[in-house]
């Protein structure tokens, strides 16, 4: 069935197909409307779960640990500082094992305070054990959902997972979305089965326990080990999702890329517009490619090793900066890279921070800048672009 | 039994009398039967519980208390296994009948 729907309703649908029974959420722009139209659907009757109201996010969090490590599919959704607050809990959740799902509508942080998209929250959570999905469209985020619940759960994985929709650009815009039948989504995930220990008065287990320095690397390892099996649990549902649903996911999306010398990396919904950008940049004859990620958590190292091996210029376009270094994803290919012989020049575009338009214009600065690496020229490694350079410099004294 | 499980969980409960804790000892409590009034208020105190009690001839049997503290029910005895020498029975005792000693390893 077709629908017109905002993303949010695609994440808050995801939760309602995949019969998800516990819902601990705390409201924060531009995430808000996800606990909203669940609580909704639970006072229609149209869904039987437990919404629970709680005092913050780092409550929330909490409350979805609780609930999943008693056994139940459980989902929330929250934003910027919200996930920022989370922080430390995002920790347990991956180190419990747990296969919790949190849609994240992602938004720029504080301060200067602006609830407009940029990739910046999720990026900060990079390191806590968390699978990360990036959603091009609301579409997207809603089949994401769908699979994250698939994958987390998986018993060769049990990790938890993130589903980012870009703040407002697809959490506040209504897109036609083709909404699975509920019988078909029961067939593809299936009844919750928890393929792990749970909180059960019959057999009684220590959950969340102490982990002396004798064994606490192993259990690290053990998460490590999991995101790395994740790559090919991954592959194995986008297969199975295209095969039911008949929409295609790859870790790595690649467009345009026959002989291709220069290629775009985007995630989320910048890849739309440079889509359209590359595809008229191949009418008029230049060689440019396209790769969207869809999963940054676990990274696809070897996808990305033999999709650019070959290519001049590698140009990362992305909506986030770690400052003293550059943007996480160039710092992650770049290291890709590191120890091959064959690999392509890599550039940082750091483009689109709080909710500032990724447009042709934008797109055109970043292949200018490609194309003078990619005849030889001295370029920066770090680019910033559609910055008003001259009144930061003013500001900083330095002009 | 396999202490390395999937997200850290003990799936044997109870297991915790495996840690012997009075291993960080640095200070060991040590009774003086001939002044404890057997009040119990170092049994009460004990955060762990460290200090076994016993109240009669059936309990008596298990206790490692000397003989001659066994003549006056009900007795305490101090669980070396466990006290970690956090010092409060020493603190807390009326009359004195705890001794505070440096641990000799």
């Amino acid at each position: 069935m077709k629908v017109m729907i905002r993303g949010n309703e695609s994440i808050a649908y995801a939760f309602k197909l995949a019969r998800v029974k516990v819902i601990p959420a705390y409201p924060i722009t531009p995430s808000t409307l996800v606990p909203e139209k669940i609580s909704e659907f639970i006072a229609n009757g149209e869904m039987d779960a437990e919404f629970v109201t709680v005092e913050s996010e780092h409550s929330a969090i909490s409350a979805a640990i609780g609930a999943s490590a008693h056994g139940v599919r459980v989902g929330t959704a929250t934003a910027s500082q919200g996930l920022a607050l989370m922080h430390e809990v995002l920790f347990i959740a991956s180190g419990m094992r747990l296969p919790i799902v949190m849609g994240i509508g992602n938004r720029a942080l504080s301060a200067p305070i602006n609830i407009w998209c940029d990739h910046q929250d999720m990026m900060a959570e990079r390191d806590t054990g968390w699978m990360q999905f990036y959603a091009e469209s609301n579409q997207e985020g809603l089949d994401l959902g769908i699979m994250a619940y698939r994958i987390a759960e998986d018993e060769r994985i049990l990790l938890p997972a993130m589903v980012g929709i870009d703040a407002f650009v697809l959490t506040h815009t209504v897109e036609p979305v083709e909404l699975p039948e509920q019988k078909d989504v029961d067939d593809f995930i299936g009844e919750f089965v928890p393929h792990y220990v749970t909180l059960d008065p019959e057999k009684p287990a220590t959950l969340g326990s102490f982990g002396f320095p004798e064994h606490y690397m192993e259990f690290k390892y053990g998460q490590w080990i999991a995101m790395e099996r994740a790559k090919k649990v991954i592959d194995e549902v986008f297969q199975e999702f295209e095969e039911r649903f008949g929409r295609k996911y790859k870790r790595v999306y690649p467009e345009f890329m026959e002989d291709a010398e220069i290629v775009l990396i985007t995630m989320g919904s910048m890849t739309s517009t440079t889509r359209e950008f590359v595809r008229r940049l191949r009418a008029q004859g230049k060689k440019v490619g396209l790769l969207k990620l869809t999963t940054f958590r676990p990274f696809p190292k070897e996808e990305l090793k033999a999709l650019l091996k070959d290519v001049k210029v590698a140009a990362v376009v992305e909506r986030n900066i770690s400052f003293g270094f550059g943007g996480a994803v160039y710092g992650e290919l770049a290291a890709t890279f590191a120890n091959e012989e064959r690999k392509p020049r890599i550039l940082d575009f750091i483009v689109g921070l709080g909710g500032r338009d990724i447009t042709f214009k934008t797109l055109e600065e970043v292949v200018k800048i490609a194309e003078k690496a990619e005849k030889g020229e001295d370029v920066d490694e770090v680019n910033w672009i559609d910055v008003n350079k001259e009144a930061v410099l003013k500001a900083e004294g330095l002009l | 039994m396999d202490v390395i499980t999937r997200g850290a969980v003990i799936i044997e409960p109870g297991n915790s009398v495996e840690n012997k804790t009075g291993t960080w000892r640095v200070f060991k409590p040590i009774i003086n039967y001939e002044k404890c009034i057997r009040c119990m208020i170092c049994w009460e105190f004990c955060p762990e519980p460290a200090i076994l009690r016993y109240d009669d001839e059936e309990t008596k049997k298990k206790t490692p208390a000397p003989k001659e503290a066994l003549k006056r029910l009900p007795v305490v005895e101090i669980d070396y296994d466990y006290c970690k020498g956090c010092g409060i029975c020493y603190n807390e005792c009326p009359v004195k009948a705890i001794d505070f000693v440096k641990e000799e390893k």
